[in-house]
């Protein structure tokens, strides 16, 4: 469905991303783990045009992507900072991207929005709002047209329990209708519960890319963090 | 092809959301190309133009424009010499306000920007959106704020001039404001840029036309002076508006020959095409930019 093919990107001397090649099909839930600066959000944006790749491709549904923009009428984000207008008010927010995207979506998925009662606080500016209740502004806007392809980055930091198991609910749910999810966290046991496989990046490369059962059953280990933590261990050994 | 679907955006941004273009353009070297021909830019300029109301600053600027226009119409003894007064306020004021608070907003709205290019919009449309709101704002400020009184004192043709001269200034350091804010990521550096773009085409561009005149007034620099004069949007619109005024006599030789070329209909439609191109110019450099710009 979603397919990057040897992306390179350099900001000045440091390598981001150095060839990743990776093919991504609807109905795989994939973890993006890796240390702090290894790629994973500049992986995630280039996959939205957000970070022009120098080299490389992307794909969708077999269409290249890359200079073109109408496709991310099928792409739902969550940054990881979530920045929006400070004078504008939650409601207008909605309003306004409602608005932009009239006529690229078939449904509204308001789900997520309700859970969070966001009509509470639809009176408040952005700027007022606190760090967990942006992330879930955030959070509602990924989800609300109904998207193909869910890229979410560090989804569940900043959210208090209760919202963080809201909106996992709503992505195993989505998970279910067939959907591409991709996160990145660095919680583990979040990743585990929602994700079927996993992606380890590191200085910019794929060092793998599997299914956790696989991972699991490589390592020996039940867990995936324990899992995780074996083989990042073979590697500074290695 | 990339300044036709700009144009093509700009041209028509009233076409219903639904018409869309099957056939997309395949292209990899990281530009934007059209997928679909109409873009959602009014809707955009909407929400761009009531940020810019939200804060006072543009209703300030009109304030001020119009208490510093009605003071000098009520100063001068004659209606002319006060809009010789304005003209030269006109010509200070309206740059540097029009690229200072461009400049700055462009920056305060970036994470508007980021929002936008998350969704499935054009990137030119985004930054063609931002133009228009602040095209839009300052102009409105400008012709209510000089407007209004060049109505009630100077209602002639002389004033129109001066009037369609101070917008097309705004619209031009808009423009120029749009390719300093994309090209240079740091807010602090990109209003340095700014101030600097305006210090140069009000001041540093005239005396070094000044040295020039000076180091070669040997040699006939008239129709060089007439180029050199076009190429800086502000001496354009100063010399088009002092022409209008019938004091070019005191311009001596140079004054004659502008007067022969720029006084003439041709000249101001010369005049007008060169300030178009100067809004145009840095605006297609900016969409450029921008397409390729990390955010």
């Amino acid at each position: 469905m979603l397919e990057s093919i040897r992306l390179t990107k350099s900001f000045g001397k440091m390598k981001a991303l150095d060839g990743i090649s990776v093919r991504m099909n609807a109905g795989q839930a994939i973890s993006l783990v890796g240390p702090n600066g290894s790629g994973k959000t500049t992986f995630l944006k280039c996959l939205l045009g957000l970070v022009i790749p120098d080299s490389g491709d992307v794909t969708l549904n077999g269409e290249p992507v890359l200079g073109h923009w109408d496709y991310r009428r099928h792409i739902g984000y969550m940054p990881q900072i979530g920045r929006y207008p400070d004078n504008m008010r939650v409601g207008q927010l909605f309003d306004m991207v409602r608005e932009i995207r009239r006529g690229t979506f078939s449904r509204v998925d308001d789900d997520l929005t309700r859970a969070y009662e966001v009509e509470k606080f639809e009176n408040k500016t952005m700027r007022t709002l606190s760090g967990g209740t942006r992330q879930k502004v955030s959070a509602c806007l990924a989800f609300l047209f109904d998207p193909d392809v869910l890229i979410l980055d560090e989804p569940t930091a900043g959210l208090d329990p209760l919202a963080s198991e809201l909106l996992k609910e709503k992505v195993l749910a989505e998970k279910k209708k067939g959907k591409l999810v991709l996160v990145t966290s660095h919680i583990l046991s979040d990743l585990e519960e929602l994700t079927t496989d996993v992606m380890y990046i590191i200085e910019g490369k794929v060092q793998f890319y599997q299914p956790i059962e696989d991972l699991k059953a490589r390592t020996g280990e039940d867990k995936l963090n324990r899992a995780l933590a074996q083989v990042m261990k073979q590697n500074t050994a290695a | 092809m990339k300044t036709t679907e700009t144009f093509i955006g700009l041209a028509n941004p009233s076409r219903p959301t639904d018409i869309r273009q099957a056939t997309a353009s395949k292209r990899s070297d990281g530009l934007e190309s059209s997928d679909r021909k109409n873009a959602p830019m009014f809707r955009i300029v909407k929400y761009v133009l009531y940020d810019i109301l939200q804060n006072r600053i543009v209703i300030g600027y009109t304030l001020f424009l119009l208490a510093v226009s009605f003071g000098v119409f009520n100063l001068s003894d004659a209606p002319t010499k006060g809009l010789v007064s304005l003209l030269n306020i006109a010509l200070i004021v309206t740059p540097l306000v029009s690229i200072v608070f461009a400049t700055i907003h462009f920056y305060n709205s970036y994470e508007f920007i980021e929002l936008l290019a998350a969704q499935p919009i054009r990137r030119s449309v985004i930054v063609w959106s931002e133009f228009w709101g602040l095209t839009l704002a300052l102009t409105m400020a400008v012709a209510v704020g000089m407007g209004l009184p060049i109505f009630l004192f100077t209602p002639n043709a002389t004033g129109l001039s001066l009037l369609a001269a101070a917008i097309g200034l705004t619209v031009v350091f808009v423009s120029i404001a749009m390719l300093a804010s994309v090209a240079t990521r740091d807010k602090a550096k990109g209003i340095g840029v700014a101030l600097l773009l305006w210090f140069f085409f009000s001041l540093l561009y005239d005396a070094l036309l000044l040295f020039l005149m000076f180091s070669f007034a040997d040699y006939p620099l008239e129709k060089a002076m007439l180029a050199f004069v076009s190429l800086n949007p502000i001496d354009l619109a100063r010399v088009v508006v002092l022409l209008q005024m019938d004091i070019s006599a005191l311009m001596g030789y140079t004054g004659a020959l502008f007067r022969e070329f720029l006084g003439t209909g041709w000249g101001i439609a010369f005049a007008a095409a060169v300030l178009l191109l100067w809004a145009a110019l840095p605006m297609w450099w900016a969409v450029r930019i921008f397409k390729r710009k990390d955010l």
